[in-house]
């Protein structure tokens, strides 16, 4: 481990971390990811399994991203509420990466811990065309896997699945510790006890009371 | 139909016009009878419409899907991460550097093989009349389309079938600091090697691509090399004559 630090100064180390340079065909995306979920495929016995593949694929690719998603997008300031942290995803993250945002954002009707993002068309499954026998397999897995990375990397952990519902549905099911943590938050600043959290003000943490928009109808759980 | 019953009763007015104390019948026949056609053009002209608007929505929904497909663009970052996700894992399930590069290089050959339809699709090239002339084409044009870059191309040999191409930014090594001291021989982007032979294979063009030098094993350019290798009838000579 510490030849690694003494070989050198990498140049990557050194750059900037600015705004993305630029963007790159679709096509060799697409066909990247076809050889992807085809050596995943030489691998694995049943459609749960190349899913979590997929998802473990995706996972390795969020906690990447988040990082350098987050200093140029909220720069000096941290997503601390469930709607903050969703809305961001919605909108930069999904922006930054698939070039557009999620369609729909959703809570279920009956479950505070589960959300719905709605995508028509999900970027990744552009060229897919999944057989009838592997009907319920959803390539968008790799996107579940990259959603639970980024929630987890930033302090909500959750569990992400893919559906087909209404297009792709990512289920996003929090843990109880989060929305917990979440009402706490609330209640905390419902109760009116600022001066309590004046101390904690000096943290930067984010204070957006605002609920924005929310998107759609709810709908009951799949 | 109504243009029979107009016709009809055009018939019928006639026959009656002798008559005088008829004019007065027959002007409201006549009367109605245009009332009528011009109700028959505008019901004609509405069902038109009609036909018109159900024609160019359906044609729209059909166009919109291809319509959203026409950015055909995708973040670099995305790109970068999930390669790197996929040499990572090749790298947790194969013990040998050879065999994970061998594998990104079986790999890269079915993905070449088809993007070399794609890229014919998109950039409309003519026919490389030499392996110069192609090499060229693969740093300028196939290079800049897929990878944002543009490598410099030189050739090694005297017979013209060696050509290097040297990258200086190569955006599948964004995020990469430095190879692992335990996979000091991983080829890292070996994928675009197979990525090259497989697309030249698909225009009848046998060649053998690899690494010369890459910078993350500490030289200080990437270079790439291809070698064609000369096919058993020479089709230049085929067409001097």
């Amino acid at each position: 481990m510490d030849a690694r630090f003494t070989r050198g100064k990498s140049p990557v180390l050194e750059r900037a971390l600015g705004r993305p340079r630029s963007e790159l065909s679709l096509a060799a995306f697409a066909l990247l990811f076809s050889e992807l979920v085809q050596y995943c495929q030489r691998r694995v016995a049943s459609v749960a399994e190349l899913q979590a593949r997929l998802a473990q694929l995706g996972h390795h690719v969020g906690l990447r991203a988040l990082d350098a998603l987050v200093a140029r997008e909220r720069p000096g300031r941290r997503e601390t509420k469930v709607l903050g942290v969703l809305l961001f995803v919605k909108g930069p993250l999904w922006r930054a990466l698939f070039g557009r945002e999620a369609d729909k954002l959703e809570q279920a009707n009956d479950d505070e811990r589960t959300f719905y993002v709605i995508e028509r068309e999900p970027v990744v499954n552009t060229f897919v065309s999944v057989p009838r026998e592997n009907s319920s397999l959803n390539c968008a897995a790799f996107a579940a896997g990259l959603l639970e990375a980024v929630l987890g990397a930033a302090g909500f952990p959750a569990r992400v699945s893919a559906h087909w519902h209404k297009g792709t549905t990512l289920m996003i099911k929090f843990d109880e510790a989060v929305i917990a943590r979440d009402k706490s938050l609330e209640d905390a600043e419902i109760g009116g006890t600022a001066g309590l959290g004046g101390g904690r003000d000096g943290d930067s943490l984010e204070r957006d009371g605002d609920t924005g928009m929310w998107g759609g109808d709810s709908l009951e759980g799949p | 139909m109504q243009r029979i019953g107009g016709a009809s009763a055009a018939l019928q007015t006639a026959a009656n016009t002798s008559h005088a104390k008829d004019r007065g019948a027959e002007r409201r026949k006549e009367k109605r009878k245009r009332i009528e056609r011009r109700l028959w053009c505008l019901r004609k002209k509405r069902y038109k419409l009609t036909i018109k608007y159900i024609r160019s929505y359906t044609s729209s929904m059909s166009r919109s899907p291809g319509r959203k497909q026409e950015n055909h663009k995708i973040s670099r970052e995305l790109f970068v991460l999930t390669y790197g996700a996929l040499v990572a894992q090749l790298c947790k399930e194969y013990e040998k550097d050879e065999d994970v590069n061998a594998c990104l290089d079986r790999m890269g050959y079915s993905i070449g093989i088809r993007l070399i339809d794609d890229f014919l699709a998109r950039s409309a090239v003519k026919k490389c009349r030499s392996y110069s002339e192609t090499a060229d084409m693969i740093a300028q044009v196939a290079f800049k389309m897929y990878l944002g870059v543009t490598p410099s191309v030189s050739c090694n040999s005297v017979t013209g079938n060696e050509f290097s191409l040297i990258l200086d930014k190569n955006p599948l090594v964004d995020f990469v600091e430095e190879l692992p001291a335990e996979r000091a021989s991983l080829c890292y982007c070996n994928l675009l090697c197979g990525v090259i032979r497989g697309a030249l294979e698909m225009v009848h063009l046998a060649a053998e691509v690899s690494f010369l030098q890459d910078r993350l094993k500490g030289d200080a350019v990437t270079e790439i090399g291809i070698t064609f290798l000369r096919k058993p009838e020479d089709r230049r000579h085929r067409r001097n004559k």
